[in-house]
């Protein structure tokens, strides 16, 4: 699913933030990234979305070289990937609904399909019934919620996470983590960046540890 | 049958893909009407900025047509004065103007001898004692000829012809048409009304500019929004198309007030001005906008608004991108 061959970025700050990195994930394997903040999870997971492009390097995601992107097939490709984010990146004067249902808005998704889908989405997360309440009504590990449904309710083949628990106390992380287990179990690739490896190792699934942008060495959870 | 049934479900879906964006595009249109409405102040200000720019050339596109029904009224009432010469007896004068009248493109000739001529001129020229001191009248017999008009077409070219003519007639010194300044006046009017085109073009594009400001603001004040849309896979055209939309509204709702603004200018000044035609015995009403300049201002107002939005969203998004934060 996922292939990152000889990968460097290096942002215009002079940073390097992956040197040299090559990794491959699977077709519905669920895989965590590990590492210190700064060792280039966020990085890879960006690289992932096409919200950076490498400085050198190629990556290949579900058969698309992802250098042959333009400009104009962002848009496109972003609407395979389902992506959460760590501060989830709601819209906070939209309620509930709105939010979960704008990927299927974005792809023209018939009315009344969409209505379908963001209510099996929300009751995925547990949140079924909270339709109209607004994203600041809820508590962090809700409004995280929310982000997972909007990332799943267009039914992506690769859900991609960076730091999804950070924000989270561990009965939430732990409960957040398990949602993704489960989205993997009915086939989804999911690609979770953590630092949090205690909470990694109550869930069993295999563990990439990056150390200042490189591999730091694959191991089995 | 089974062809026509495949066929059928393809009109269908097409039909149905159709009737999807249709209401997809409607969805929009309201949204940012409504997001507009939440807004009232400054989508007043906007709207009025705008209403004031388009109002001047409307105004004075509307005071050229009054101005052009005020000349084609004098024109209707033309009269051309066919001077004798002066060694033609006033005999001949009359069966010259006998001869005038009869024709199928006059609709009267009336004879003023010289005398006449000069006791008129003694009346309203005030020089009464200065012509007492002249040996011989000075001025000539004249026919004073209205020509026939037909309705409508009562332009300068028949009395022009006519007068060419009448000024091939024995015993004609020379023809008068009284048309000459009203012509002048008509071209006057077209330069003023060239002169409105060119304002109409420069608050057009001040339009484009308000409204493509107003619309960088707006980008400006959404662009958490736009960032988040894109992330989950919006294109470039989804993020605008509400900016599109909001641009037409402030265009329409400029044209709106535009139009307001010189109907009540024609309120105000129709009574005043009816006074003054009346007071020179003239039915003269003021014309408001007509249903075609109604038309023509709201439809360009809203395609104004509409490409002033186009052109700033589609500078103006690009520059936002997920990433740019990072």
């Amino acid at each position: 699913m996922i292939r990152f061959e000889r990968v460097v970025k290096r942002y215009p700050s002079g940073r390097e933030a992956l040197a040299d990195l090559s990794l491959e994930v699977a077709t519905g394997e669920m895989v965590f990234l590990t590492g210190r903040s700064g060792a280039g999870k966020s990085t890879a997971l960006k690289l992932l979305g096409l919200i950076e492009r490498p400085t050198r390097g190629q990556i290949v995601v579900a058969g698309q070289n992802l250098s042959a992107i333009r400009r104009r097939g962002v848009p496109a490709y972003r609407r395979q990937i389902g992506m959460v984010f760590q501060d989830h990146k709601l819209l906070h004067d939209r309620p509930v609904w709105d939010n979960v249902a704008l990927p299927l808005v974005i792809a023209g998704t018939p009315r009344r399909e969409i209505d379908r889908r963001v209510r099996a989405a929300l009751d995925q997360v547990g949140l079924l019934g909270r339709e109209l309440g607004l994203p600041v009504e809820l508590s962090t590990g809700e409004q995280q919620r929310v982000g997972i449904a909007r990332a799943v309710v267009a039914k992506p083949p690769l859900l991609i996470a960076d730091e999804p628990t950070g924000n989270l106390d561990p009965d939430l992380a732990l409960e957040v983590m398990r949602l993704f287990r489960r989205f993997n179990e009915v086939g989804v690739t999911v690609v979770v960046a953590s630092h949090d490896l205690h909470l990694i190792e109550k869930l069993g699934a295999r563990c990439i540890a990056l150390a200042d942008g490189r591999l730091a060495g694959a191991a089995d959870g | 049958m089974a062809e026509r049934g495949a066929r059928d479900t393809g009109v269908r879906r097409v039909g149905s893909a159709l009737s999807g964006w249709l209401e997809r595009h409607l969805q929009t249109l309201v949204a940012s009407l409504g997001r507009l409405a939440r807004a009232p102040f400054g989508t007043a200000l906007t709207i009025g900025v705008i209403g004031v720019a388009l109002a001047l050339p409307t105004g004075l596109e509307l005071l050229v047509v009054n101005a052009r029904v005020v000349a084609t009224g004098w024109q209707n009432a033309l009269d051309l004065t066919v001077y004798l010469k002066p060694q033609l007896a006033e005999h001949d004068g009359a069966q010259l103007a006998e001869r005038i009248g009869a024709r199928g493109d006059v609709a009267s000739a009336r004879l003023v001898s010289a005398a006449e001529g000069l006791a008129e001129f003694r009346r309203w020229s005030g020089l009464g004692a200065a012509l007492e001191a002249l040996k011989d009248n000075p001025l000539p017999a004249a026919i004073v000829v209205e020509p026939r008009v037909v309705q409508g077409a009562g332009d300068a070219a028949t009395v022009t012809s006519l007068a060419a003519a009448l000024r091939a007639l024995p015993g004609v010194d020379q023809v008068q048409l009284d048309t000459e300044w009203v012509r002048r006046f008509t071209t006057i009017l077209d330069a003023v009304r060239r002169t409105v085109g060119l304002v109409a073009a420069l608050l057009g594009l001040a339009v484009l500019l308000i409204v493509g400001n107003t619309i960088r603001l707006d980008i400006d004040a959404r662009r958490v929004e736009i960032e988040v849309t894109k992330l989950v896979g919006g294109s470039d055209s989804f993020v605008r198309r509400p900016f599109l939309y909001g641009g037409f509204w402030y265009g329409l709702g400029g044209g709106i007030s535009a139009w307001l603004l010189v109907e009540g200018f024609v309120l105000i000044l129709t009574g005043p001005i009816g006074r003054v035609a009346a007071a020179y015995g003239s039915g003269f009403e003021v014309h408001g906008p007509d249903l075609e300049t109604t038309m023509l201002l709201l439809g360009s107002s809203g395609a104004l608004g509409w490409l002033g939005a186009f052109v700033s969203a589609t500078r103006h998004l690009r520059a936002i991108e997920p990433g740019n934060d990072a």
